[in-house]
């Protein structure tokens, strides 16, 4: 009886109860956990799912698991973001309660952020750079699965807090003392802290992965300023990966020892200063959108000239001015706080420096410009999102400039004015970016295209959705109404506007059924969407090969002679295949269990400093540390693929293109 | 034919070394990202080395000796680590795995030094890392290089079993460069930490 009793409580302690909406979604996924595992034995597929998947190190690969579980993630962040419109639609709305409101602010954008937009940028990374420089594989393919791994069950540990324990409800940052255990004694902020820490030392490993890569493996002939464009802006990127991330790994690892062993590194007591909390998480955050964003630079960059027929204007100037970006991203960090008192003289640098990003970004802009001018547009959906992209980037932008202005910041900070500019800029850039860079290699990834009709209905309803949904907020904030904000009542006149706010945010959600629509659609009718090698004329090497890729991408490496190499071989004609080639064999990493196995050991390490549950989390550390130690005694790492299957494979593709 | 296998050999052979020198410069980055999680660490210990909470400050904590004497003993296992790779270079596996141990047995001297100072703070003086902001800076930023070092000793001991079991191969002859450049980095790190925080708090 007693023992029924205490396991009735722990289980009330453990599994969130009380909301009708959360059991509903525990049942959900117990249910569709059941359901995959009946499909996988049904058909046999648990063996197929470890052998090419699981254990995978093959960039694609690594590639498609980040796009999938990136869709996932925006899904789970768009119902967030929908269930607080809902919330606002309406003045003295009771929809949600106020508790479950501040859970949801907090994982919208933690979610957004760190398991939508990093893991679909990874996942671009991993399934581009490769192709584009002509290499085999990442530098270090192992590191590169164990990067995957580390992020899923970083989300996973993320994610699981909203059934299991309660989410984190301090913001999508977690400022203390807010978040320290004085205010928040809840264990929702271990789980926000363990789950972005083991994410966070997977993606600061993509970042060397991708540097060394980018340095190291292009082909022969690929000077860096022949390289394609988004792989410039992939190199930029990891170079503020790996400047930025540690910072973010101190900075979390020692709100948790406030939190753990109580120290007092941000507290109020015993001379901890939370100050330097929201600096730290500055120092990374701030250079983190520019992580985020500069990739879908790239993308605008590639699609552009693309679907314009022609070289991209400024290239060299392009490359100046993301470096620039990545050297000015960690100059500008105090403009998010310029109302905590730092003095006039540190907050004027800050705003000068804020407003100095504002020009190499000009320069992209037009560079993007001049190259559509006189060039023969073809409209795709790639296409599309790009030109969306230049007006909706450059007035997010402007409000951005604007709210530089350190003493006019005093009357914006915090409001929905800020809410709207950077929704403007990170759904206008970065979500805009990834779509188009996800629907131009789409058929490369999977080797057919997504059907443009029901793409063209997903743009439109993203688009205006967008507007009538944040344009309103700027005037909320001008209005006076802050983030955060749970409700409000009738006599602040927010009632309209906030409105129409949340019917534009349905109409986003109804674009991303459209895309989902258009997934399934495709594949559904594959045979009328099938893909050649290169179905947009493309001019980098990346569409020089099948699609998709072969297991080696490239059978011999090209050698590259411009900035276009493939558009030029196939003006010239000079690359016409001619019927001997001599191919070698190739080296290949060889698949492994290991980075599966030791992630989901942190996973287990993270749950259990969560819970404070020692004896879990000490013996998944020691598991951890076999892991490594297994790997560093494994020397049979690699193979060779013989010549015979390269010349088949080969053979097999050139048979199926005439 | 016989041509035919020489040639692949070569091949494999260029490819084996160009494998090795793309991990030797991705530890080098990885170094780069080692200094940020150290700069921040220094930066959070002088933003609070002040604030000792009427708790212990570092004049009345820090005994200079002791420290001293770790740090001649770090500062001699990275000359014996450097004697290592002499050894490497030489081809004589013995001398290697030789200085390998006389590194490791001073690495563990230095982490028994340091465990034991940290232990008679806790004990003696009563000064834990959740007494002061000052201590939980000088705890976490201390802990964290010994705590590197401790990972340092661990895969140096694995190291020397590869060794011997393999010898010198292009393999493990990477694999003693990497450490090496560990050691040698985690010794700079050391030097910072005995001037910023030992000898700036007992001046």
């Amino acid at each position: 009886m007693r023992m029924l009793d205490s396991i009735k409580q722990f289980a009330s302690e453990f599994f969130v109860t009380g909301d009708p909406m959360i059991l509903g979604a525990q049942v959900s996924i117990g249910l569709s956990m059941v359901a995959m595992v009946v499909v996988l034995t049904m058909f046999k597929k648990w063996g197929w799912l470890w052998r090419e998947w699981l254990t995978s190190v093959d960039h694609k690969r690594i590639g498609i698991m980040y796009i999938i579980c990136s869709i996932m993630m925006l899904f789970r962040g768009g119902v967030d973001a929908l269930l607080m419109r809902m919330q606002l639609a309406m003045p003295d709305n009771q929809f949600l309660q106020p508790e479950h409101y501040n859970q949801i602010f907090t994982t919208h954008g933690v979610i957004m952020i760190l398991f939508m937009a990093m893991p679909l940028m990874f996942g671009l990374f991993n399934i581009v750079v490769p192709l584009q420089i002509g290499a085999r594989d990442v530098a270090y393919p192992f590191l590169n699965s164990l990067s995957f791994w580390m992020f899923f069950w970083g989300a996973m540990l993320f994610n699981v807090s909203f059934v299991i324990g309660g989410s984190p409800d301090a913001g999508w940052l977690s400022y203390p003392p807010l978040s320290e255990l004085s205010h928040s004694p809840g264990i929702g902020q271990n789980f926000y802290i363990w789950g972005i820490q083991i994410s966070g030392i997977g993606s600061l490993a993509t970042g060397i992965n991708f540097i060394v890569t980018i340095l190291k493996m292009r082909t022969p002939g690929m000077t860096l300023m022949k390289m394609p464009m988004f792989t410039w802006s992939v190199f930029s990127s990891c170079v503020i990966i790996i400047f930025a991330f540690p910072i973010l790994t101190v900075t979390l690892a020692l709100l948790f020892l406030d939190r753990f062993v109580g120290a007092h590194f941000f507290t109020l007591d015993g001379g901890g200063n939370p100050m330097m909390y929201i600096n730290l998480i500055w120092m990374w955050g701030h250079p983190e959108v520019y992580i985020v964003v500069l990739p879908a630079f790239g993308i605008f960059s590639d699609v552009v000239s693309t679907f314009s027929k022609k070289k991209l204007f400024g290239y060299k100037s392009m490359v100046f001015a993301m470096l620039i970006i990545s050297l000015l991203s960690f100059f500008t960090w105090v403009h998010h706080f310029f109302t905590m008192g730092s003095g006039a003289d540190v907050n004027i640098f800050f705003a000068i420096s804020t407003m100095a990003i504002a020009i190499p970004t000009g320069v992209k802009i037009f560079n993007w410009l001049f190259t559509m001018y006189r060039g023969r547009l073809k409209f795709t959906t790639p296409m599309l999102w790009t030109i969306a992209f230049i007006p909706c980037f450059v007035v997010g932008g402007m409000t951005g400039v604007l709210l530089s202005v350190a003493p006019a910041d005093f009357q914006f900070h915090n409001s929905y004015f800020l809410i709207a500019h950077f929704h403007q800029v990170l759904i206008g850039g970065v979500a805009f970016g990834y779509f188009a860079g996800l629907y131009y290699w789409w058929p490369k990834m999977f080797g057919f295209s997504l059907n443009e009709h029901l793409g063209k209905w997903a743009f439109w309803l993203w688009n205006i959705g967008f507007y009538v949904c944040f344009m309103p907020q700027y005037f909320l904030g001008l209005d006076g109404m802050t983030r955060r904000t749970y409700t409000y009542s009738w006599d602040m006149g927010w009632g309209p506007l906030n409105l129409v706010s949340t019917i534009g945010g349905f109409l986003m959600g109804i674009g991303f059924l459209f895309q989902v629509w258009q997934i399934a659609h495709s594949i559904k009718f594959i045979k009328q969407h099938r893909a050649s090698g290169d179905p947009w004329d493309g001019r980098t090497l990346e569409w020089s090969i099948p699609s998709p890729a072969p297991i080696y991408n490239f059978a011999v490496l090209p050698t590259v002679k411009t900035t276009d190499e493939w558009w030029e071989q196939k003006q010239n004609k000079s690359a016409a295949t001619k019927g001997d080639v001599h191919y070698e064999p190739i080296h290949m990493p060889k698949n492994s269990a290991i980075p599966f196995i030791k992630s989901t050991l942190w996973f287990f390490a993270g749950f259990g400093f969560v819970w404070g549950w020692l004896w879990l989390a000490i013996p998944a550390m020691i598991g951890v540390a076999i892991c490594m130690i297994a790997r560093s005694f494994s020397y049979d790492t690699d193979y060779y693929i013989p010549v015979e299957e390269i010349k088949q494979t080969e053979a097999a593709w050139k048979g199926a293109k005439v | 034919m016989a041509h035919a296998a020489a040639h692949s050999e070569h091949h494999a052979h260029d490819h084996e070394h160009d494998h090795e020198s793309l991990k030797t410069f991705g530890f080098w980055i990885f170094l780069i990202t080692d200094c940020i999680l150290f700069g921040s660490l220094f930066a959070t210990y002088i933003v609070l080395h002040h604030n000792t909470n009427g708790g212990p400050t570092a004049e009345e904590l820090f005994k200079m000796p002791g420290i001293i004497a770790e740090t001649f003993i770090l500062l001699t296992s990275s000359f014996t680590s450097g004697l290592a790779v002499l050894g490497m270079h030489k081809g004589n596996t013995k001398q290697l795995i030789g200085w390998l141990i006389v590194t490791i047995l001073l690495g563990a001297s230095f982490i028994t030094l340091e465990v034991t100072e940290f232990y008679s703070m806790v004990m003696h003086e009563h000064a834990t890392i959740s007494t002061s902001a000052f201590l939980s800076g000088f705890f976490v930023l201390v802990g964290t290089h010994g705590l590197h070092v401790s990972v340092g000793l661990v895969w140096m001991i694995g190291l020397i079993f590869q060794l011997s079991r393999r010898g010198i191969t292009a393999v493990t002859k990477r694999k003693v460069e990497v450490i090496s450049l560990y050691w040698h980095f985690l010794d700079v790190v050391w030097i910072f930490v005995f001037t910023v925080v030992y000898l700036m708090g007992v001046m």
